[in-house]
C-alpha cells in the first residue's frame, strides 16, 4: 500500500508541472497579443497592459515565465485580480463557500444516486427502474444551466421556498437548491452506474454461492452485492469532480455565490483572464489530488488492487 | 414418460434392519425452464431420481444435459430467467419447489450444502476468507460471538488449511485455486448439512490436487454421514467416486443405476457412447483391448475410442528408424517477475529441458498447471526466445530467426491452442479464417486459395457451406475443427498442439482426437501434444515427456510410462487419473 | 438383480424413442450465418428506442443542412414591437425580447450545435482510436509518451480547459470550438481504446496469427482494431450529446459562438434575463437541446446493448 501511493504520488508529478504549463501555455504564448486578447472587446485602463505585462514577466522566455509563475505558485502567490486584490486572497474566501457546495452536492448524489440505482438494479425491468433510466437520461440530456434557471425560478420565484441569490455566507440551508441542481448530472450517471453494477453483481457466482450458503436476502444484497458495486461507483465520483466544478462555475453563477466558480464566472465576464488561469490551475491541482484520494480508495475498496500492485 | 420403462423413482427399500428407509432427496419428474425472447426453453425434462442418506450420486453429462441446472434447481438458486415448471423435489418427504424464498433460506447451508464448480470466481474478491466462513457459521446458527471464530478455524483446518489461523485475514486472490476450493467446501460443509451438492468441484484443478480434494471431501462426508450429490462431466470420475450414477443428455435421464453396473453393462445408446468415449476408462482397456478393424472413417458415428485409437494404441510399436524433426537441447526459460517496487523476482519456467521428436510420431509433454509445458511449445514456436540451449528443427538452428528464414520455419511449424473460443478471431468468417495463413505467405491466387479452403473444411469434415459462418455460431469441437484446418493451410511437418482437446466434452473430445490420427497417418504429421491429461496421452502419444516445476522429470515411450513409471510424480500422476482406481465388472 | 447394498436403486433405462440420440457436433446447415455486426444489428432493429432515436437525429441532421426548408421567416428579421409577444399565426413559438422569431432562430441555431458536436466527436473519435491503438499495441516506449501526454490532458476537465482556451482566442467559430473540446476530450477515448487494444492482442488469435506468419501491422488492422472499436464507438455516439452541451456551456458563459452566430447556447443565454417573465423564451431553445441530446444518448444506450456480447448472451 506504501509502495502504491508513493508510485501514484510520483507519477502526479509530471501531471501536475504538464497541466499548469499547458495552462499557462495557452493563455500566455498563443500567438496575437495575449493581454488584447484578455480583454476582449473592452479597451483596457492605459498602463494596465504594461503593468500585466511585467507581472507576468511576458519580456522574458516563455519558459522563464512560466517557472516564475510556478514558483510564486507555490509561495502562494497567485498574482492579483483586476482591482488589485490578491488571488490568494480571493480564493481563500471563496474556497470554503465552494467547498460546502460541492460537499453538500457530493452528499445528495451519491446518497441518492446510489439508492436509486441499488433499488432499480435489484428490480430490473420493473416500474421503478425504467422511470429511474428515463430520468437519468432527461437529467444528463438537460445542460446544467437551464436545470439552475428552472429551479431558481420553480422555487425561489414561484413558491418562495429558497432565496433565488445565496447571501455572502453561504450558509448550508441556503446552499442547498444550488446544491441539488450542481448533483443533478452525476446523480444521474451514479444511478446508472450504480443500477449495471448492481445488476450484474447479482448475477455474480459468488452472490449465488453466499445465497447458498443459507444468508438472508437483505444481507446477501448489502454485503455481497452492494459492497462490490461501490467500486465503480467510488473511481466514478474521482472524474466527477472535473463536472463539479464547471457545475460549480454554472450553478454559482446562476445563484450569484461568491465562491471559486462565482469568482471564475464573473472574471470571465469582466474578460479578468489572470485571476481564470490562476483559479483553474488550482482546481486542475485539486481535481488531479481528488484522483489519486480515488485511487487510493479504490485500493482500500478492492484488495486485488490493494496486494497487486 | 413412457410405461413401459422401469420407474426410474425406487420404492422404500429395506435396509437391513427390515425397517423401510425414506429417500433423502427425491426427484420427480422435475422440469426446469428458461425465458428468452423466444419463449421458454426447456433445460430440464422430466428427471427423476432418488438419494438415500449417506449415498453418494453422480449425474454425469456433458454441457448443455442439464446436470448442473437439475442441481441448482434443488436449492433453487437458477440462474437468470430459469423457473421450475413442474415436479417435485422432496427433501426429507418435503416439498422445495413449493417453500418460499424465506423458507429456502433455512433449507440452504443448513439442510443442504453446495460447492459450486469454479473457485475463482465464487469468494467474493473484497472480503477476506475468514469472513466469508463465519458469515456461513453464523447464519446457520452453529455458533455464534466467539465461538463463531473458533468454529471458523475449525471449519477451515477440516478443510484441509492447516495454517487456517493465520490465512483468515487473507483474500481470495492470495488463495490457489486448490485452497479456495478447500474453503469452498469447507463452507459447505460448515453447518453439517444432511445433503450436500458438488457442482464440478474439481474440474477447474489440477489431477493431483483433484484426488487429494475429493479424498479428502470423501473422508470428510462419510464421518459426518453426509449424502453427496455429485456433478460431473467425467464418467471415471463418477464411477470412481460415486455408487450411483445418473447419466443425462439433452435434459433428460437416459440410464441411471449402480454406477458397476452401468459401467461394465451400459444400456442406452448414449450411455454406451459416453463410456466408449471416456479416455480414462478405455485408458485402462487398451490393455486388453483386441485388434479391431480400424476402419469407419466417419467421424459422426460418436466419437468411440475403442475402434480406433485403442486398437490403435494397442498396436503401437516402437517408432521406425526415422530421424529426429524437433531437437530440443538445454533449453531454458527465464522470466523476470516485478514484485514489490524495484525488485524482480526470477522465475525459471523451463529449466534445462531436452527432447528429439522424429518424423511423423506423437510426442505427449504431460504436466500440471505451471510445469512449464505451454513454455516449451511457446519457445518452439518461437512465439517467445529462449533463455538458454538450442532447438533445432529439421537439423536446423531456429532460435533467434528473422523475416523469411523465420516466416520459412513459420510454414513448417504451426500450432492449434486451448481454447477454441478464443483462438479464432470472432470478427472473421471460417472462409477468412483459415484463408489467412495462404495469404499471409502469398500462396495461390484468389482462386487456387478458396479450392484449398475448400479441401481443408472436407479432410475436418465440415460441409463447404460452413465458409460463410463466424466462430460465434460453431459449438466448440467445430471451432477446433477449424484451427486444425487452418494449422494445415500451409502443409506442414509439425503440429504443436496445446491442451487442443482438453476444453471439450468427451464425446467432442474423441471426434477431434479421432481425426487428428487421421490426419497424422494421412499426411504424414509430426504432433507435439500438450497436455494435463494422461487418460489422452495414452491413446495418442508414442512417447512421453513428463514435466514438474520446468524440469522433465520422465522421458520415455508411451507403453514404458504407463506399464513401468520410474519417477514418484509419474506414479502419483497415473493414480490420480480418474477412474484410475474403479474397478471393472468385466 | 442381486444387490448388497439395501439402499441401491435398480437399473433404469430410458425408452430409447424418448431420448434419441443425435450424431456428435455436426454443423447445423439450416442456419443462416451472421457476423457480428450483423448480429449487432439485429438487436439494434428490433429496438424501438433505436428507430425513435435514429428518425430523430437525421431530422435534426437535415434541419441543420437545410434549415430554410422548415423555417419561412427570417430569424433576423427582428422587431422590437414584437419583444415578448405570444405565439400567433406564422410564428408558432412567439418571439423573443428583441422579438426575433423563436421558431425560426430555434430551426437556424441547430447547425452550429450539430457542426459543434460532429465534429469534435469525429476529431476525437480518430484521434483516440489511432493513438490509443499505437499506443496498447506497440507499448513501449510511444505508450510511455503517449499516455503520459493522454494523463496531462485527463487531468484538466474538457470545459474547464475549452474556458481557458477560448477565454484567449480571438476568433470564435463552431470549428474553433470543436477542436478546443477535442484537445481536451481525446485522452478518454484513447484511453479505452488503449484498454480495449491491450486485451485484443493478448488474445488466443492474435498469437494464433502471429504463429501463422502474419505480419505484425497486418494483425493490428485486421484483428486488433475491429475487435476493439466496440466500446469506443458507444462512447462516441454517447460524447456528441455532451459535446452540444459542452458549447451551450461555454455560450452561456459567454465564451462560446459570439452573440453574431445563432446557436441554442446563445439564445439560453440571452433568454435568461426575461426568465421570471417570459420564461417560454428559455425554456424552447433549452428543448430543442436536450432533444437532440437526449437522441444520441438513446441511440449510445441501443448501440451498447447490441455490442455487449453479455447482452446478447442472454437473448
Amino acid at each position: 500500500m506504501i509502495w502504491y501511493t508513493g508510485k501514484r504520488l510520483l507519477q502526479m508529478i509530471p501531471v501536475f508541472f504538464g497541466a499548469t504549463l499547458l495552462i499557462y501555455f495557452m493563455v500566455f504564448s498563443l500567438p496575437g497579443d495575449p493581454i488584447a486578447a484578455l480583454y476582449g472587446d473592452r479597451p483596457p485602463a492605459p498602463g494596465v497592459i504594461e503593468q500585466i505585462r511585467a507581472q507576468y514577466n511576458l519580456d522574458k522566455p516563455f519558459i522563464v515565465q512560466y517557472l516564475i509563475y510556478i514558483g510564486n505558485f507555490f509561495q502562494g502567490d497567485l498574482g492579483t485580480t483586476y482591482s488589485g486584490r490578491p488571488v490568494g486572497d480571493v480564493m481563500a474566501q471563496a474556497f470554503p463557500i465552494t467547498a460546502r457546495l460541492a460537499l453538500l452536492a457530493l452528499a445528495i448524489e451519491a446518497f441518492f444516486g446510489i439508492l436509486v440505482g441499488l433499488v432499480a438494479g435489484l428490480r430490473k425491468g420493473k416500474l421503478f427502474d425504467t422511470s429511474a433510466l428515463v430520468v437519468s437520461l432527461l437529467l444528463i440530456s438537460v445542460p446544467t444551466f437551464v436545470i439552475g434557471f428552472v429551479l431558481q425560478y420553480v422555487f425561489a420565484v414561484k413558491l418562495g421556498w429558497a432565496r433565488t441569490t445565496v447571501s455572502s455566507e453561504a450558509p448550508f440551508s441556503e446552499l442547498l437548491l444550488p446544491a441539488l441542481v450542481l448533483a443533478s448530472v452525476s446523480f444521474a450517471y451514479i444511478v446508472r452506474l450504480t443500477r449495471a453494477s448492481v445488476s450484474d453483481n447479482l448475477n455474480a457466482d459468488f452472490v449465488r454461492t453466499a445465497t447458498a450458503k443459507g444468508l438472508s436476502r437483505r444481507r446477501v444484497v448489502g454485503v455481497h452485492v452492494l459492497r462490490n458495486s461501490l467500486v465503480p461507483v467510488v473511481t466514478f465520483l474521482g472524474v466527477d469532480l472535473g463536472s463539479l466544478m464547471v457545475g460549480a462555475i454554472v450553478t454559482e453563477g446562476i445563484f450569484n455565490i461568491n465562491g471559486v466558480g462565482g469568482t471564475i464566472y464573473k472574471a470571465i465576464k469582466l474578460g479578468e483572464g489572470p485571476t481564470v488561469v490562476s483559479f483553474i490551475a488550482v482546481m486542475v491541482v485539486i481535481f488531479v489530488l481528488a484522483n489519486l484520494l480515488v485511487d487510493l480508495l479504490y485500493a482500500a475498496l478492492d484488495p486485488r488492487i490493494r496486494y497487486a500492485k | 414418460m413412457s410405461q413401459t420403462v422401469i420407474e426410474p423413482v425406487s420404492e422404500p427399500v429395506n435396509d437391513g434392519s427390515g425397517l423401510a428407509k425414506e429417500p433423502l432427496l427425491q426427484i420427480r419428474d422435475l422440469e426446469v425452464g428458461f425465458q428468452t425472447q423466444r419463449g421458454l426453453v426447456p433445460a430440464v425434462r422430466g428427471v427423476s431420481l432418488t438419494l438415500y442418506a449417506g449415498q453418494t450420486l453422480a449425474i454425469v453429462g456433458e454441457s448443455g444435459s442439464g446436470k448442473t441446472t437439475t442441481a441448482q434447481a434443488i436449492i433453487k438458486l437458477l440462474a437468470g430467467t430459469g423457473t421450475i415448471t413442474a415436479g417435485q423435489i422432496l427433501f426429507e418427504g418435503r416439498d422445495l419447489a413449493g417453500l418460499s424464498e424465506k423458507q429456502m433460506q433455512d433449507v440452504r447451508g443448513r439442510l443442504i450444502g453446495y460447492v459450486p464448480q469454479d473457485p475463482m470466481s465464487n469468494l467474493n474478491p473484497v472480503w477476506n476468507i475468514g469472513f466469508q466462513v463465519e458469515e456461513a457459521i453464523r447464519a446457520n446458527n452453529v455458533a455464534q460471538g466467539k465461538a463463531a471464530r473458533q468454529r471458523t478455524i475449525q471449519v477451515l483446518q477440516e478443510a484441509g488449511l492447516s495454517d487456517a489461523q493465520d490465512r483468515l485475514k487473507q483474500f481470495p486472490h492470495q488463495f490457489s485455486g486448490g485452497m479456495r476450493q478447500r474453503v469452498l467446501i469447507g463452507i459447505g460443509l460448515s453447518a453439517r448439512p444432511k445433503l450436500l451438492i458438488a457442482d464440478e468441484p474439481t474440474s477447474a484443478l489440477d489431477v493431483t490436487v483433484q484426488r487429494q480434494i475429493l479424498d479428502h471431501l470423501g473422508t470428510l462426508t462419510r464421518d459426518y454421514g453426509t449424502s453427496v450429490l455429485f456433478i460431473t462431466h467425467d464418467l471415471g470420475l463418477a464411477a470412481e467416486r460415486a455408487e450411483q450414477l445418473v447419466v443425462m443428455y439433452k435434459g433428460k435421464v437416459v440410464e441411471s443405476g449402480p454406477s458397476q453396473e452401468i459401467l461394465a453393462n451400459p444400456q442406452h445408446p448414449y450411455t454406451q457412447r459416453l463410456v466408449a468415449a471416456a479416455p480414462s476408462l478405455a485408458s485402462r482397456r487398451i490393455q486388453s483391448a483386441k485388434n479391431d478393424d480400424a476402419s469407419g472413417a466417419d467421424i459422426y458415428s460418436g466419437g468411440s475410442l475403442d475402434t480406433t485409437l485403442v486398437a490403435r494404441a494397442a498396436e503401437r510399436e516402437p517408432a521406425a528408424e526415422a530421424r529426429d524433426l524437433i531437437k530440443v537441447q538445454n533449453i531454458s526459460k527465464m522470466y523476470r517477475i516485478r514484485t514489490k517496487g524495484l525488485k524482480y523476482n526470477e522465475l525459471l519456467a523451463v529449466n534445462d529441458v531436452s527432447f528429439a521428436i522424429k518424423k511423423g510420431t506423437t510426442t505427449a509433454l504431460v504436466g500440471e498447471s505451471g510445469s512449464g509445458k505451454s513454455t516449451v511449445a511457446k519457445l518452439i514456436l518461437q512465439l517467445e526466445s529462449i533463455t538458454s540451449g538450442q532447438i533445432e528443427f529439421d537439423g536446423q538452428d531456429v532460435a533467434g530467426l528473422k523475416g523469411t528464414a523465420l516466416l520459412k520455419f513459420r510454414r513448417r511449424v504451426q500450432p492449434v491452442f486451448q481454447d477454441p473460443y478464443g483462438s479464432l478471431d470472432p470478427q472473421y468468417n471460417v472462409g477468412n479464417t483459415i484463408a489467412e495463413p495462404l495469404l499471409a505467405h502469398k500462396i495461390g491466387s484468389s482462386a487456387e486459395r478458396q479450392a484449398r479452403v475448400r479441401e481443408l473444411l472436407d479432410q475436418v469434415s465440415l460441409p463447404w457451406a460452413t465458409r460463410y459462418r463466424y466462430p460465434s455460431e460453431l459449438s466448440g469441437g467445430q471451432r477446433q475443427r477449424i484451427a486444425v484446418a487452418r494449422a494445415l493451410a500451409l502443409k506442414p511437418d509439425v503440429l504443436v498442439l496445446d491442451e487442443a482437446v482438453s476444453a471439450l466434452d468427451v464425446l467432442v473430445q474423441g471426434q477431434i482426437l479421432n481425426l487428428l490420427t487421421e490426419l497424422q497417418t494421412e499426411l504424414d504429421l509430426t504432433y507435439l501434444f500438450i497436455t494435463h491429461d494422461l487418460a489422452v496421452v495414452r491413446l495418442v502419444a508414442d512417447n512421453v515427456c513428463v514435466m514438474q516445476k520446468g524440469k522433465i522429470v520422465e522421458s520415455a515411450s508411451t507403453d514404458e510410462v504407463f506399464d513401468s513409471p520410474r519417477e514418484a510424480y509419474t506414479r502419483e500422476l497415473l493414480a490420480a487419473i480418474p477412474g484410475a482406481n474403479f474397478e471393472f465388472g468385466r | 438383480m442381486p444387490n448388497k447394498n439395501p439402499n441401491a436403486q435398480t437399473h433404469y433405462v430410458a425408452a430409447l424413442e424418448e431420448t434419441p440420440v443425435e450424431t456428435v457436433d455436426r454443423l447445423d446447415e439450416s442456419q443462416k450465418a451472421r457476423s457480428t455486426w450483423a448480429d449487432a444489428w439485429d438487436a439494434m432493429r428490433v429496438r424501438p428506442t433505436f428507430w425513435v432515436s435514429s428518425a430523430l437525429i437525421l431530422l435534426i441532421v437535415i434541419v441543420a443542412l437545410f434549415p430554410s426548408l422548415f423555417a419561412q421567416v427570417s430569424p433576423r428579421d427582428c422587431d422590437l414591437g414584437d419583444s415578448h409577444s405570444g405565439a400567433e399565426d406564422g410564428h408558432p413559438l412567439g418571439f423573443t425580447r428583441q422579438g426575433c422569431d423563436i421558431y425560426a432562430r430555434i430551426i437556424f441555431g441547430t447547425q452550429a450545435s450539430v457542426t459543434v458536436g460532429l465534429l469534435a466527436t469525429i476529431l476525437v473519435t480518430f484521434t483516440g482510436i489511432i493513438v490509443g491503438a499505437l499506443a496498447g499495441y506497440y507499448g513501449g516506449v510511444l505508450d510511455a509518451i503517449v499516455s503520459r501526454i493522454g494523463d496531462i490532458f485527463f487531468a484538466v476537465p474538457t470545459v474547464l480547459g475549452a474556458i481557458v482556451l477560448m477565454s484567449v482566442l480571438p476568433e470564435r467559430t463552431p470549428v474553433t470550438i470543436a477542436l478546443v473540446l477535442s484537445l481536451f476530450a481525446w485522452p478518454q477515448i484513447a484511453r479505452i481504446m488503449r484498454g480495449a487494444v491491450l486485451s485484443a492482442r493478448n488474445s488466443d488469435y492474435v498469437t494464433a496469427s502471429v504463429a501463422l506468419g502474419v505480419s505484425k501491422f497486418r494483425i493490428l488492422l485486421r484483428h486488433v482494431v475491429p475487435n476493439s472499436i466496440a466500446p469506443v464507438i458507444v462512447i462516441a455516439t454517447v460524447s456528441l450529446g455532451t459535446f452540444i452541451v459542452a458549447e451551450a456551456t461555454l455560450s452561456f458563459l459567454g465564451i462560446g459562438l459570439p452573440p453574431a452566430i445563432m446557436s441554442w447556447g446563445n439564445d439560453i443565454d440571452a433568454a435568461k434575463s426575461s426568465l421570471r417573465t417570459n420564461p417560454q423564451v428559455l425554456l424552447y431553445p433549452a428543448a430543442a437541446l436536450s432533444v437532440t441530446v437526449l437522441a444520441f444518448l438513446m441511440l449510445g444506450d441501443v448501440v451498447r446493448d447490441a455490442l455487449d456480447p453479455e447482452a446478447r448472451a442472454r437473448r
